[in-house]
């Protein structure tokens, strides 16, 4: 047995290190924990494994804090407050920077959420942290601390090294996946401090389709285009996002043209897609509509243009016209489900 | 109302993304430069400000003497005067750093930045210039209408949109939906005569320390070759989204 040499100075500082806390921000809609906040959970165990921390997340307003134990979360700082029933990005700011000054933590973990990057520039300020957005992979070091993200809307990634004492991550959807681990979350009561200048913006009124699964949480995003001719050809393409559970998106003339809402636009100028499955029915393939959907796993185009630049961006395609292969296709879908329920 | 519209000079979207001195640098080579397109929606609607209720519009960018084509296209589009803070723009604390300095000094009541540019996709310099000024924040903001002090923005959320009020100085993370894009303005001969002869001002960068940097880029591993599936044989398709790629 070899006996052990007196620790040297470097490793004596190490010893004496204290454990510190990384901080997640665990997102939550009407009470109900958003799966996202899950997978920064998941980041979060993922990352104190390396950095021997702790997981401690601050969640408000939310029921079910103890399932993020089963992500690795050690602790929960649990707020209640009517005051923070609507989303307000600067008292939500507020209250997490004071979870992260309670808890020491030098790493704070948001998501890419609409709102998660509202209130992120605001919250990094307040840190005094240097801010990544759109992160898609743990560290390649901690010191320095550099991190890949996204730039380029997708076209390439950029690592980016942040110089302060504390970091702010926001995390990029899909890109790190849900990783069980076994941990008890302990949850604490947590009240921070609000004051008026927070609430100086009211919300009148919100707008939101309820019992719809959105752009941004879905798992499969089923997209029309152009080619589609006109509005009242899309009830096939809801029938097929109905069949796979899935948001319903088009491209950017086809919201200009006033056949779908805004809101359905994706690529570059429109929302960011990062869903597990896309389907492009009808789209040509142009480089701003692939930049804004490239961050989906697995995409599917179906185009009646062998040539369709799609072709290039895909994993499976079907050379074919929409207006046979989606009611086909449709069919199929509903077979499998049937099948495998 | 004095209105100032950050402007982000930024490779257009057709743009090839490539790397030099050993991928540390974006490669400008052949890249045609644009007006960020968030932003170029934010100008759009200033110029309605300036026309229906009066505004003055001033342009404001943080980046070298190469990107004043830039803003002198937001000149031609119709802008009153153009700011550039001269110096690399590294990080977009360092931006919001110089252009909080160019709003205390201006006191403009309305800041109109884009939601993100889309070169480094940071999406932080409004949010940060809002706390770093005290000035309020709507982020992803598709309508906005001022009547004296107060604002009503109406913001896109995940699944929808909600309108607020507050009062100015406000600041907004801008983007489609402001105007349409049919409300886009190419600068016609008058403009672009006009914009020579207005005001471009260039100030000195205020020392601040960057918090970030990007050191290395990469570009994404390249893409395997697609897999066709006959029409007539769309069962495959399932198979394959079911067993190959698990997604259903
Ligand atoms: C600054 C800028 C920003 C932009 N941002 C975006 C963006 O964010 N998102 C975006 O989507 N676009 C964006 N664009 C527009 C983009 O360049 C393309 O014009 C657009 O994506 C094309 O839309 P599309 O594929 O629906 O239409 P098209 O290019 O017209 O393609 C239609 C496709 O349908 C196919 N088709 C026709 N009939 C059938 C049929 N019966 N069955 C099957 N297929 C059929 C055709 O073969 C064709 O490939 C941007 C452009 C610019 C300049």
């Amino acid at each position: 047995m070899n006996t052990p040499l007196p620790p040297s100075r470097g490793e004596l500082l190490i010893l004496n290190k204290k454990t510190m806390s990384i901080l997640i921000y665990a997102e939550s809609e009407e009470g109900k924990l958003k799966k996202i906040a899950f997978e920064v959970a998941s980041y979060a165990r993922a990352l104190a494994g390396q950095t021997g921390d702790t997981v401690t997340a601050v969640a408000i307003n939310a029921e079910n804090t103890a399932e993020l134990g089963k992500y690795g979360v050690d602790k929960v700082l649990k707020v209640s407050d009517e005051k923070l029933s609507a989303f307000n990005a600067r008292a939500y700011a507020d209250v997490i920077k004071q979870a992260a000054d309670q808890e020491g933590s030098k790493v704070v973990l948001i998501s890419s959420s609409a709102n998660d990057k509202y209130l992120a520039p605001v919250l990094a300020v307040n840190l005094g942290a240097g801010y990544a957005s759109n992160v898609v992979a743990l560290p390649e070091s901690t010191d320095p601390f550099r991190v890949k993200r996204t730039a380029f809307t997708n076209k390439a990634f950029s690592i980016t090294e942040i110089s302060t004492d504390i970091k702010l991550l926001g995390l990029s959807k899909n890109s790190f996946g849900l990783k069980e681990s076994e941990a008890a979350a302990a949850e604490e009561a947590f009240s921070p401090s609000l004051n008026d200048d927070d609430f100086s913006i009211k919300t009148e009124s919100v707008d939101k389709t309820t019992g719809k699964v959105t752009i941004a949480d879905a798992e499969i995003v089923v997209s029309g285009g152009r080619g589609l001719k006109g509005p009242e050809n899309w009830g096939m393409i809801e029938e097929l996002a109905d069949v796979l559970g899935a948001a319903t998106a088009c491209s950017k003339p086809v919201s200009d043209m006033g056949w779908r809402p805004h809101s359905e636009h994706v690529g570059q100028t429109g929302k960011p897609v990062a869903s597990n499955l896309y389907v492009a029915v009808g789209i040509s393939g142009a480089i701003q509509h692939l930049a804004g959907i490239n961050a989906s796993k697995v995409k599917v185009v179906i185009n009646s243009d062998p040539e369709a630049p799609f072709f290039k961006a895909a994993d499976y395609g079907v050379v074919g016209d929409a207006f046979e292969v989606v009611p086909a296709l449709i069919e199929k879908l509903k077979e499998f489900k049937a099948q495998n329920s | 109302m004095k209105i100032l519209v950050c402007i982000s000079h930024v490779p257009d979207t057709t743009s090839k993304i490539n790397f030099a001195d050993g991928d540390t640098k974006f490669d400008t080579n052949g890249v045609q430069f644009v007006i960020n397109p968030n932003d170029e929606f934010g100008l759009t609607r200033a110029m309605w400000f300036k026309e229906k209720q009066g505004a003055t519009v001033s342009v404001v960018n943080v980046g070298g003497p190469e990107t004043e084509p830039t803003l002198r296209k937001a000149l031609a589009i119709g802008a009153d005067e153009a700011i550039r803070v001269n110096t690399e723009a590294t990080d977009g604390f360092f931006v919001a750093k110089q252009l909080a300095r160019v709003i205390e000094e201006g006191a403009y009541d309305l800041i109109i930045a884009g939601r993100e540019s889309i070169d480094y996709n940071g999406g932080m310099v409004p949010g940060m210039l809002a706390a770093l000024t005290g000035a309020n924040f709507v982020n992803t903001c598709i309508g906005l209408e001022v009547e004296g002090n107060e604002a009503t923005a109406i913001r896109e959320i995940d699944g929808g949109k909600e309108t607020v009020k507050c009062a100015l100085p406000l600041i907004i993370g801008g983007q489609k939906g402001l105007v349409e894009e049919s409300d886009l303005r190419i600068p016609n001969m008058r403009g672009i005569m006009m914009a020579r002869k207005k005001q471009l001002t260039v100030l000195e960068p205020a020392e601040v320390a960057g918090r970030t940097a990007a050191v290395k880029f990469e570009k994404p591993a390249p893409k395997g070759e697609v897999k066709l599936v006959s029409p007539d044989n769309l069962d495959e398709l399932v198979q394959l989204l079911h067993n190959e790629a698990k997604v259903i």
